[in-house]
């Protein structure tokens, strides 16, 4: 086991190298080159050429490529044009917002749709099944920013049973202990401040959903109908087991494999539907910080957000990849 | 020997049936092409012929769309524009079916005409990003050994980076946004998946016995790769590409959404005029609404066609 995860660990190494070679070429092909881009409107022939020496730009390529590789392994990708903080600084504030909100959404999607998915299997070919699989198709169908506004027009204006956007209401004076706003009512007491804070995540949280919620119902279904037509579980029923016993432990156990692995890939498109989300919701965690990037051509400040996207992609599809093998002892083996 | 009719028990077969039925088969077996048959499949499941439907209207509206639409995309109207104000946009009235859009332009015939802007953007996405995957997944799939690994270990790695952020970064770094950077970002996000879909199906080519066979009769290498594997390789590509001209639309709408597209004003392309109609959303909601309805529709449509298509082109799936 330990070997597999160490194994696992090593296979990220060689990614990672590659996709910092990457993320130097992207700084180097940025539009006028790296010093223009950091100047913007203040760009003139010296100063480019001034920060071109102390950007090192005038060194030889490799030398140019192991000082960046340097400075992003201690965590150093420079200061946000807009604001000038370090973008390390900015991002961390902005990150718990960002993980409430993909959190909250993940969480949606998975306790929604795996029983959807299960019960769309179990009925397959009936009114409910044609239903929930449609629905799905349409889900992915619909623009994530769209389904926002039209959830913010209808439940929050025109209903007025959610706030329209933000994180807290103003009047609110909550004390801020852990970034989450829901877990920092609850750690400091103040109750009403966790449930403002939950009511503000739901409209935003449930249009970040849609789209792996859609996915998810719909591989579990395929799974569970894949696991269903299997040699083991005609010999479980054969032999004359509960047919509940066969669809809670044969069935399900073993149609969630795949369905594990949807939910890693999904934490990607959270990422990148947060962006749409938060600009909808102004929702102020890293979505926000990249849609302010992206208008005001903030290059380093994008290229951390970006790279923090696929970090934690790396990652979760790591973690889920162990937890494959605690989950099923054959791909330990292999 | 004949059972009643309305008997619950089905009759048993008798020898005749069971001959006649071996000879169907065989005619099947040897008379179809694989994908005569897949498309005779394709041709009985009503998911299908829905998203051909759509996808059809959709195509046959874009190609009609300059007869059709009544007015210009570009042209502003002085009867919609004298009672067009910051909080109010004319709505439907003679002539002008849906109104003004937030310019004094005919609402109506920039819907009609956005639909050749969309399928543009769609259709040549996905053929860029097509073409390119083509060529990686082949080369690395015909080569195998260093080949294969380099350019695999690259896509591992792009197909790492969540598309829409991939796409952001690539559309960032055009100086002057445009549609055309809008379309190159959103393809070259697809190369990697093109490629290494098209690496594995050509791998199980390599394995195959027809391949073996060619390669025995001393069928040169280039012939076996271009017309034994890759022909017989492309179906997953197919469903992808089907998949894919949906998933254009949707990305590229959002990336017009964040900023990163086309700021013409004239330029009629649904994605484009729903993220524009998104600072008009109190005012005439319309405005948003019927973009986003034909967004959905037409990437519905290529959603189901695609499913469909896996459906008939997946041997797992035929009784």
């Amino acid at each position: 086991m330990l070997r597999f995860i160490v194994r696992r660990l090593i296979q990220v190494v060689p990614t990672l190298l590659l996709l910092s070679i990457l993320l130097f070429a992207w700084l180097r092909s940025l539009p006028g080159g790296p010093a223009a881009a950091l100047l913007g409107d203040k760009a003139t022939p010296e100063k480019i050429a001034q920060l071109n020496t102390v950007l090192g730009l005038d060194q030889p390529v490799p030398v140019q490529y192991f000082r960046f590789l340097g400075r992003a392994l201690t965590g150093d990708f420079g200061n946000s044009l807009i604001t000038g903080e370090p973008v390390t600084t900015e991002i961390a504030r902005a990150l718990p917002a960002t993980i409430e909100l993909a959190m909250a959404a993940l969480l949606l999607a998975v306790v929604l749709g795996i029983p959807l998915g299960y019960v769309a299997a179990r009925y397959r070919g009936r009114p409910l099944d044609t239903t929930t699989v449609i629905a799905t198709l349409v889900g992915v169908a619909v623009p994530v920013f769209f389904l926002g506004y039209l959830l913010k027009q209808f439940f929050a204006v025109d209903l007025g049973w959610f706030p329209p956007s933000g994180r807290q209401a103003v009047d609110i004076d909550a004390t801020h202990v852990t970034g989450f706003a829901v877990l920092d009512g609850l750690v400091t007491r103040e109750f009403d401040a966790s449930w403002d804070a939950l009511v503000h995540l739901v409209l935003p949280a449930v249009a970040l959903a849609t789209i792996p919620l859609a996915v998810i119902v719909r591989i579990t279904r395929a799974s569970v109908l894949d696991v269903m037509g299997s040699d083991f579980v005609r010999t479980a029923n054969s032999k004359g087991l509960a047919p509940r016993t066969v669809r809670e432990r044969h069935v399900l156990r073993n149609a969630l494999l795949p369905v594990s692995t949807t939910i890693g890939l999904q934490t990607g498109l959270l990422l990148a539907g947060a962006v749409l989300t938060e600009k909808v919701f102004v929702w102020g965690g890293l979505g926000t910080l990249l849609a302010q990037a992206i208008e005001r051509r903030d290059y380093p400040r994008l290229q951390a957000v970006v790279l923090l996207g696929a970090l934690v992609y790396v990652i979760v599809n790591l973690l889920v990849d162990l937890s494959y093998a605690v989950i099923d002892p054959r791909v330990r083996v292999r | 020997m004949t059972s009643p009719r309305g008997s619950l028990r089905p009759r048993p077969p008798t020898l005749l049936d069971r001959r006649r039925r071996r000879v169907d088969e065989l005619a099947e077996a040897s008379g179809r092409s694989l994908t005569a048959d897949a498309f005779r499949r394709l041709r009985r499941n009503p998911v299908a012929i829905v998203g051909a439907v759509i996808v059809g209207l959709f195509v046959l509206v874009s190609i009609l769309a300059p007869w059709i639409a009544p007015h210009d995309a570009a042209t502003a109207f002085p009867e919609l524009q004298r009672t067009l104000r910051p909080d109010s946009i004319p709505g439907a009235q003679p002539g002008f079916p849906l109104g003004s859009d937030q310019n004094g332009r005919d609402f109506f015939s920039r819907m009609i005409l956005a639909s050749r802007q969309t399928l543009l953007v769609g259709v040549l996405a996905t053929l860029i990003g097509l073409v390119l995957g083509v060529v990686i997944g082949a080369l690395a799939g015909a080569f195998g050994g260093w080949v294969d690994t380099v350019l695999m270990r690259v896509t591992d790695v792009l197909l790492s980076i969540p598309s829409l952020l991939l796409a952001i970064s690539i559309a960032a770094l055009a100086a002057k946004p445009s549609q055309t950077t809008v379309i190159i970002a959103v393809a070259l996000v697809s190369v990697p998946v093109f490629a290494r879909l098209l690496r594995g199906s050509m791998l199980a080519q390599r394995e195959s016995d027809h391949v073996l066979a060619a390669t025995s009769l001393g069928v040169r290498r280039r012939s076996i790769v271009l017309r034994h594997m890759l022909p017989n390789a492309m179906g997953p590509v197919i469903v992808q590409a089907t998949l894919t001209l949906a998933t254009s639309i949707l990305d590229a709408a959002a990336l017009s959404f964040l900023g990163l597209g086309d700021g013409d004003p004239a330029r009629a392309e649904w994605g484009l005029m729903l993220a524009n109609a998104q600072s008009y959303l109190d005012v005439r909601p319309a405005l948003a609404f019927w973009p986003a309805i034909a967004i959905i529709l037409v990437a519905l449509g290529f959603t189901l066609l695609g499913e469909a298509l896996r459906e008939a082109l997946d041997p797992k799936g035929r009784r």
